[in-house]
């Protein structure tokens, strides 16, 4: 392996039409965010897959735990009274 | 804390509910390294597998196969790089990958140590060998490492044409002179077990299958995806007036399936431990690329090293 340093790892995301949210891909690696920019084209743009492209470097990303999964998401389960069907209406009204 | 045996049995139970591992979640050590072990071996297989067709890019006859070839050859490029990440999400590091295939530690499958000698090779390779490693493929689709069953699903959307180029060249040949179909059937005849070991050893000699299934790393066995792949090709081979080259190849109407005659293991093996006709020259062709361009990652890391440098004293004086 050489001696320097490995490039970096960026995280790929790309909008894959007008309209759409950009969406992570994949990652690649790549001496700077240019060059992070191009690889992602050649990688993952091979076939119209996207008209635009964010890159960010993978260490900037951080990511909630696993293990937190329950008290982080657990608390939506029980609320239904978030959700439209949670709430009576008279028949005659089809729709609201 | 929750212990191991908890932690443990929900992993079990995200495998048997067919919730799929993500990178962070815990998971058994062996779980960990097969799945890096595999996905890094099929990373060094897409990309030693450039090898063989890359040789055939300049002389390739027309502008159409020319084409196709060539980016045919680019997306392995692109399916090695899906893969290399995919293992780097569970904790190994591009540099460690590479070190361990040009150090020979780590594999890359062995039908790349077959030379590509003529050009109805090229086509035999699209057929044969990307229909073999699509029927693996297409199993990985429903692995159970979320990272490794996304990269399998862009792989298989974008390799199916590369059957297609492969199959379509054989036609054109075996419909063309003498000479073209008997260069095809040559192929076909240098191609054919080579392609079925590709499967790797009979389950019953496979010392990682059984606990691949019981993770749904893998979906079927080697025997199982052997079979499937002969039944696709057979009628494929007929319908282009070529001859598969195996005289106990017949169709068993009670299994449903055709029989096929006996793999030479020995030749396999023997092709796995280094003695393959190109083993040498693949590996070597890996390690000068690595080598020959490290000036040139070291140049670019320099460069954007000086760059960020500038563009952060510009803001101080700012």
């Amino acid at each position: 392996m050489s001696e320097k340093k490995d490039w970096p790892l960026w995280e790929i995301f790309i909008r894959s039409r007008a309209g759409l949210n950009h969406k992570h891909v994949g990652s690649l690696h790549a001496a700077d965010e240019d060059m992070a920019i191009e690889n992602a084209r050649d990688v993952y743009t091979r076939r119209n897959e996207g008209i635009s492209i964010w890159v960010v470097e993978s260490k900037h990303i951080k990511a909630s735990n696993p293990e937190d999964e329950d008290s982080l998401f657990e608390p939506a389960d029980n609320k239904i009274y978030r959700h439209p069907t949670f709430y009576n209406l008279p028949d005659e009204i089809k729709h609201m | 804390m929750s212990s191991e045996a908890s932690m443990l049995e929900k992993f079990d139970e995200k495998i048997r509910k067919e919730i799929k591992i993500e990178p962070r979640d815990w998971m058994p050590d062996k779980y960990r390294k097969t799945l890096i072990r595999q996905i890094s071996q099929h990373a060094h297989s897409e990309i030693v597998g450039m090898l063989p067709e890359g040789v055939w890019i300049t002389r390739a006859p027309s502008m159409r196969r020319k084409v196709a070839l060539l980016a045919k050859v680019q997306d392995e490029a692109g399916h090695g790089l899906y893969l290399y990440s995919a293992a780097e999400t569970l904790g190994t590091t591009r540099g460690e990958m590479i070190d361990d295939l040009h150090t020979g530690k780590a594999k890359y499958s062995s039908i790349f140590n077959y030379p590509a000698i003529t050009w109805a090779d090229i086509g035999a390779i699209g057929w044969l060998v990307d229909g073999a490693a699509i029927m693996n493929q297409v199993m990985l689709c429903r692995t159970s490492y979320g990272p490794y069953a996304r990269a399998m699903v862009r792989i298989c959307k974008e390799e199916s044409f590369h059957q297609r180029q492969g199959y379509e060249i054989m036609l054109t040949l075996a419909k063309g002179s003498e000479e073209q179909k008997a260069m095809a059937q040559d192929a076909l005849n240098r191609w054919w077990w080579p392609s079925l070991m590709m499967f790797g050893p009979p389950d019953a000699e496979s010392k990682h299958t059984a606990q691949s299934m019981a993770w749904k790393i893998k979906r079927k066995t080697n025997d199982e995806l052997r079979q499937q792949f002969v039944n696709a090709t057979v009628p494929q081979a007929k319908l282009i007036d070529l001859t598969i080259p195996d005289p106990d190849l017949v169709w068993n109407e009670e299994r449903n399936s055709y029989d096929f005659g006996e793999i030479d293991w020995e030749e396999f093996w023997n092709v796995v431990k280094g003695n393959g006709p190109c083993n040498k020259e693949r590996l070597e062709a890996r390690q000068n690329a690595a080598k020959n361009g490290e000036w040139v990652r070291d140049a670019a890391i320099a460069f954007a090293e000086k760059q960020s440098q500038r563009k952060s004293n510009k803001e101080q004086v700012a």
